[in-house]
């Protein structure tokens, strides 16, 4: 090889990866970027608030302050609120959401696929369904309250009629959905009707259902919490209710912050779990390759 | 020369598949009857190879649907080996146009599909299944997902699926048309192989091969049915003559299999531009 063409190469070389760590610097500058913009946000918005309030320009009792909220998280933590510990409270709210989240979303996805396969199940129900559909089902807290009294089944019953309907409609979709090649070859490779249900329209309808998963625990939280605030013993929702009967707007603050913490960190453990099962899939655009 | 259909009917052995007379109608959902095939007589030798040709959206598909038992027929009789179809038969494989990969499983546990299906143990089917992956070159990716895979692999899958069944009736739906033409080339000539020597008995399967393409039509078939434009119907019926085994690279260069390709073209010619004026007629 000619010298000159070799230090040709050298240059190139070095220019190529002189050009990838650039690359690389880039991108991670933009990470921090948007990192930084994000806290700074936080921290201009909770500043704003907390000036306003005690400057006097916006009504520190009714409005409240981050200060006074953070306050309240803390008293509460350390030493516990007028119905027990913090952490009874929240587990109380966790486990009627849970609860009322497991069985509707068993009720959902069991219903939804039977009527999805079974036409004539679809056809006597559809209509009664669609009612109940049509209904503001949160209505129903009342009478639970009433039918199951002050302690977690009345929470966990309405939890359970809104968590049951998103997947319901999900699974249902799912079932109806389903690939006719895939069950067609299915059928043609020897699979006797239960096996179709079970090893194709159900692991095809899994996508589905799980999109409706997500949103659905947020419902189960929503049942909770209401059914807490309209009457309960223990919970969060209890919280909100006694913190408004006191004027306490900090409490009413910090029982959100803290259900928004718990939401969030289900919504983590949910995503994790798709990540789990769904190693079938391909990635979206841009994830993979 | 003619030696490709010598075995097409074994002395007292009924045709692998005869269909008399058979109509299928759809009702499409505005609510029309839509009539896919009709009046259609065909009947394939035991270890025959019938490739059926015709215009886009005649109805070919429908054909194999009624042979496979997916479907059951609105007037006339489909046999297989004899019998009328009632249900899906152990002893028919369909290979279709479409992915039919459930994407939920690994290749292996795709090939094992069937044979578990149909009740065989895990550790038997597994084994059937390894060795199936092996003979379509794909036994370095038993793990892998269908979405990992390329077209032609996935197409080899579906191919390994279907035979592990060890299928005396083999029906496929345009099978490569998915695939780009030096893959499908290769295929056709992996598919001939397969053929040649799949059964376990060593006896070949019966195949209805359904494409809109006619030059595979000619270099893998022992007969090329011409269809109608649709409803679907038998046009006529070419013999064709070329030697066995084939190259399908090779074999469409002679000057046996260029004659045949224009006096077929000439027959199906005609039903593919009634197709077309009729597309137009309807704008779409």
């Amino acid at each position: 090889m000619a010298p000159e063409s070799i230090t040709a190469t050298i240059i190139t070389d070095k220019r190529v990866r002189g050009r990838t760590e650039a690359r690389a610097r880039a991108a991670r500058n933009r990470r921090l970027l948007v990192l930084g913009a994000r806290v700074l946000l936080l921290v201009v918005l909770l500043t704003a608030w907390e000036v306003l309030a005690r400057t006097k320009v916006i009504d520190p009792f009714n409005f409240s302050m981050p200060s006074r909220i953070w306050d309240q998280i803390a008293q509460w933590t350390l030493h516990g609120t007028a119905q027990g510990s913090l952490g009874e409270q929240i587990w109380y709210t966790l486990y009627e959401a849970l609860l009322g989240w497991i069985t509707g979303v068993a009720g959902g996805v069991v219903l939804g696929i039977a009527l999805g396969r079974v036409r004539f199940l679809a056809d006597v129900l559809g209509p009664y369904i669609k009612v109940l559909n049509a209904l503001p089902r949160i209505v129903l807290a009342p009478i639970f309250l009433i039918w199951f009294g002050l302690g977690p089944a009345s929470k966990v019953a309405s939890a359970v009629v809104l968590v049951f309907f998103p997947v319901f409609f999900n699974a249902f979709q799912g079932a109806r959905e389903v690939d006719r090649h895939l069950v067609s070859n299915a059928r043609i490779l020897g699979a006797s009707n239960r096996r179709v249900t079970l090893q194709v329209v159900i692991p095809s309808a899994t996508s589905w259902i799980f999109t409706s998963l997500h949103v659905s625990f947020g419902f189960a939280l929503i049942g909770a919490i209401v059914g807490e605030y309209i009457g309960a013993t223990k919970g969060i929702g209890l919280l909100v209710a006694s913190s408004q009967g006191t004027f306490n707007a900090a409490g009413v603050y910090a029982a959100m912050v803290i259900l928004a913490v718990v939401a969030l960190l289900a919504e983590g453990l949910l995503t994790f779990a798709e990540k789990r099962l769904f190693r079938w899939k391909p990635g979206s655009p841009g994830s993979e390759r | 020369m003619n030696n490709g259909t010598a075995n097409a009917h074994p002395p007292g052995g009924a045709p692998a598949i005869e269909l008399r007379g058979a109509t299928k109608a759809f009702r499409t959902p505005s609510g029309a009857l839509h009539t896919a095939v009709r009046d259609l007589d065909l009947t394939v030798g035991q270890g025959e190879f019938v490739a059926v040709v015709g215009p886009t959206g005649c109805g070919k598909s429908t054909t194999l649907t009624l042979v496979s038992g997916l479907e059951e027929p609105t007037e006339g009789e489909v046999l297989v080996g004899g019998e009328p179809v009632s249900g899906i038969r152990p002893e028919v494989g369909f290979v279709f146009q479409q992915d039919a990969l459930f994407p939920w499983r690994t290749v292996l546990s795709n090939v094992m599909a069937g044979p578990r299906f149909r009740g065989e143990p895990k550790a038997r089917a597994r084994e059937r299944a390894r060795d199936w992956l092996g003979r379509v070159g794909l036994a370095a990716f038993e793990d892998r997902y269908p979405h990992q895979l390329s077209g032609g692999q996935r197409k080899r899958v579906a191919l390994a699926q279907t035979f592990v069944g060890d299928p005396a009736i083999l029906l496929m739906d345009e099978p490569f048309s998915a695939l780009d033409v030096q893959t499908r080339a290769l295929m056709s000539d992996e598919l001939l192989e397969l053929w040649g020597g799949s059964r376990s008995d060593g006896r070949k399967a019966s195949v209805v091969f359904v494409t809109h393409d006619l030059e595979e039509a000619i270099a893998l078939a022992d007969k090329v049915v011409v269809m109608t434009a649709g409803p679907a119907t038998v046009k006529q019926v070419f013999p064709i003559g070329l030697p066995r085994p084939r190259k399908v690279e090779s074999v469409r260069l002679e000057p046996q299999f260029i004659e045949l390709y224009r006096e077929i073209w000439s027959c199906l010619g005609e039903e593919v531009r009634i197709t077309r004026e009729r597309g137009a007629s309807h704008g779409a």
